[in-house]
């Protein structure tokens, strides 16, 4: 054969390392700004809904929890982690979970919890217990009720809206009235008072069928958490017609959807199996409902977010996958061979 | 066809076949030197029995078994010993080796009688035929093959598991072997069978991915007698490890630290079928196996007979070199082969192929923390929590690790496959299940110590 002129390889480019030597290529940034782009349409519809100031509400937390991951990561020491997204991704989480008319200072002040107190305290990507946007969101909301819960009346299309205020579905609810004129059609378009991002179950929903199609959340949490919190508002509505919403009511209000698809599924605050994703789901669907039928806050979904968040490691700890070849405990027994 | 049962997990990456599976397995010619390496096998190392510069024939005994979990090797061709030394093995350690210079003669000697009517023979002399003839796993394990035909009398074995699957990408040689010789596959899985007793129409298998359909027609024209079982697999990697095969075929999980005799199976790789056949009926001893050499920057892929002891630098020569300079090159298949950084390895028993990836095919990243996203956890075929030993491991917890069923990880890869974040999970398993194994030694060697002292 030709053997005079055979080129080997060159062994000192060689690479070693563990295998498996292939990779799906999937990586977290790729993740990241897929996610984002599906809330693309939710934010516009916000921005469409509440105008200008919308708009700014959403680039000023984006903008700053990048800045801030950034800061973080060099004060820690530690590699930046910006170009991996997620800190873009909280940004725009939190903004999408603050009413439109929010001030700039809570904006920033609101990055500034997220991405201190959630992210970076407990050492930044992967390591952090609650979701980072929530926390924002629950501080501000502890402390600056009255921004909080400051609701702009929504004027289509209207880039300069006329600053009215209103009250959302839940608020009212809350307050005693009873739903009776409601049209549906307007919750899952979107079309109601309430955070920038929250409104449009069309646009949300749709996102998320885009995450799932992709694996990039897994369906059992938004179908646990809604279908958790359809049941009990179902029970309660059966119960009492006359005083509790619908269950559908309770389904497209609020920040449900937006909670369920975008926030319960944070990879990093949500339990690591199926059926760990199953009971986290229905922890957050339970919880939800009680805040929203029996407690002082119009809105549960913040809460029972972070409360399922505190749960994961001892849900995680519970639900393991059944290993191969073991006949009944997933757990082998301290000292056993 | 049997019912099969799908396992949880798996995954399902780029085949790579294509390149290969219609070539033809090529004998490779004779070379002028060949260096064979004592220990190709799981077990003892076998004792030289030869000195330098002695005359050897192709299948004389070189060193023979250094125990029962152990295996004898063989001179691949007739020639001189031209030393008894050291060659590089793939952890890029070295490790001891006898070298043949080839007289190019092929002189034939096993020593070995045929044995043609098998049937007639008891499963002890055929048993001992295939230690003597040194034939080991040849999926990739490299377990000796007596050892695994030779149950203690506790366990009953019902079910043969011939070993078709070739789940690994880029590989082909078993898919070739099984379209190029699929008699003696079938005569080495009756022998098999006679063997361990089992009844051919109920509990021998031939078990083949669905991706290899020509081959699969080929094997039902020859087995239209139901002598024994065809099964065709799902293709979803990696369905042809042992576990996985035997879970699919007969419903039946291997405990946790257990073997395949515990659930009544033997598993063997068509490669090793086949060389069984030929160590009874031609008293040839294992010399030579198919591999698949392939790869982007490769000149000529291919699927290939090489003898044992063949050298990298002369497999690659002999498929024409290289195009490009590659990244990577790696002994076995892409998801469990070995990365090696040198050419002087020789093929052993074990080799089912060499994969070259150019520099773009190369997965290196840098890895980033765990983000729980969970997607391990759902491929994972042994249904263990990678991403949590991950991290147990990394903060040497491997206490916690082995409390969650480190142990139980085949090191298929599926984990580190999919994980976004490139942690190198297979390789944190390795290393725990490399400390826990000499943890338990330790701890086992000073039970006794402190036994013995009690009894004095």
């Amino acid at each position: 054969m030709n053997g005079v002129n055979v080129q080997l390889p060159d062994t000192s480019q060689l690479i070693v390392s563990s295998s498996p030597h292939l990779h799906d290529r999937q990586n977290a940034r790729k993740i990241m700004l897929t996610i984002i782009l599906t809330l693309l349409p939710a934010c516009v519809v916000g921005v469409y809904l509440f105008g200008w100031q919308a708009a700014k509400v959403l680039i000023l937390t984006s903008l700053a929890c990048v800045v801030l991951e950034r800061l973080f990561c060099k004060w820690r020491g530690s590699r930046a982690t910006t170009e991996d997204g997620s800190a873009l991704l909280t940004g725009l989480l939190l903004g999408m979970v603050l009413p439109a008319a929010s001030p700039w200072w809570i904006c920033l002040l609101g990055a500034l919890l997220a991405m201190g107190l959630g992210k970076h305290l407990y050492g930044g990507l992967g390591y952090n217990i609650f979701n980072p946007a929530l926390v924002g969101r629950a501080a501000l909301l502890i402390a600056f009720p009255q921004y909080m819960t400051t609701w702009a009346e929504p004027m289509p299309g209207k880039l300069f809206p006329d600053a009215v205020t209103t009250a959302t579905p839940l608020d009212q609810i809350s307050q005693g009235a009873t739903a009776q004129a409601t049209n549906y059609w307007d919750f899952f378009l979107g079309n109601m008072p309430g955070c920038i991002g929250e409104t449009s179950a069309l646009a949300l929903l749709a996102g998320g069928a885009v995450l799932v199609y992709f694996r990039y959340i897994r369906w059992q949490m938004p179908v646990s958490y809604i279908g958790t919190v359809a049941l009990i508002t179902g029970i309660a509505y059966l119960a009492a017609p006359e005083t509790n919403a619908t269950p559908l009511f309770h389904v497209l209000t609020g920040g449900l959807i937006l909670g369920a698809v975008y926030m319960a599924t944070d990879p990093v605050t949500s339990p690591m199996s199926i059926k760990g994703v199953w009971i986290g789901g229905a922890v957050c669907g339970i919880i939800t409902a009680a805040i929203r039928l029996g407690g002082n806050y119009p809105e549960g979904v913040n809460f029972s977010i972070l409360f399922m968040n505190a749960l994961v490691p001892l849900i995680d700890r519970y639900t393991p996958n059944k290993p191969f070849g073991h006949a009944d405990k997933p757990r082998t027994e301290k000292g056993q061979k | 066809m049997p019912e099969i049962y799908h396992f949880k997990g798996g995954i399902h990456p780029p085949e790579h076949k294509a390149t290969t599976a219609g070539l033809p397995l090529q004998t490779a010619p004779l070379q002028e030197s060949y260096m064979v390496p004592l220990i190709q096998h799981i077990g003892a190392e076998p004792s030289v029995v030869v000195k330098k510069k002695d005359r050897v024939c192709k299948g004389q005994l070189l060193a023979e078994a250094g125990g029962f979990v152990s295996s004898p090797i063989h001179a691949p061709t007739s020639g001189t010993v031209k030393n008894i030394g050291e060659c590089r093995s793939p952890s890029g350690k070295t490790t001891a080796a006898i070298e043949i210079t080839s007289d190019g003669e092929d002189e034939f000697d096993s020593g070995l009688t045929p044995i043609d009517n098998w049937q007639e023979h008891d499963a002890k002399e055929l048993i001992d035929r295939i230690s003597s003839a040194g034939i080991v796993g040849m999926g990739g394990a490299a377990f000796p093959t007596h050892v695994k035909l030779s149950p203690p009398p506790s366990k009953t074995i019902d079910t043969l598991i011939i070993n078709g699957a070739e789940c690994e990408p880029c590989l082909t040689a078993d898919h070739r072997l099984m379209l190029e010789e699929r008699e003696k596959i079938i005569a080495g899985a009756r022998l098999l069978g006679h063997i361990l007793g089992v009844d051919p129409e109920k509990g021998i298998y031939l078990a083949i991915e669905d991706n290899k359909p020509d081959a699969m027609e080929q094997m039902e024209e020859v087995i239209a007698s139901r002598e024994i079982n065809l099964a065709q697999v799902p293709t979803n990697y990696p369905q042809g490890a042992e576990k996985q095969l035997i879970y699919a075929l007969t419903g039946r999980q291997v405990p946790s630290g257990g073997l395949p005799m515990d659930v009544g199976c033997v598993v063997q790789n068509v490669a090793t079928a086949r060389a069984v056949a030929e160590a009874v009926t031609e008293g040839m001893p294992l010399l030579e196996r198919p591999l698949t050499i392939t790869g982007t920057p490769m000149m000529r892929a291919g699927n290939w007979r090489h003898r044992i002891g063949t050298t990298l630098e002369t497999v690659i020569r002999l498929a024409g070199g290289i195009k490009q300079q590659p990244a990577k090159l790696i002994i076995g298949g892409p998801m469990m082969g070995i990365a090696v950084s040198s050419l002087d390895i020789p093929i052993v028993k074990g080799t089912s192929g060499i994969v070259l990836q150019s520099r773009e095919e190369v997965s290196q990243f840098t890895s980033g923390p765990c983000i729980s996203c969970g997607r391990c956890v759902d491929n994972c075929p042994m249904r263990i929590m990678p991403g949590s030993l991950s991290k147990y491991i990394e903060n040497e917890r491997f206490d916690l690790a082995e409390q969650w069923n480190v142990m139980d990880c085949i090191e298929c890869g599926c984990c580190a496959y999919v994980c976004p974040t490139s942690r190198p999970l297979v390789q944190h398993f390795k290393r725990a299940k490399t400390e826990i194994t000499a943890r338990r030694k330790a701890a086992a060697a000073k039970k006794e110590e402190t036994g013995d002292s009690d009894n004095k």
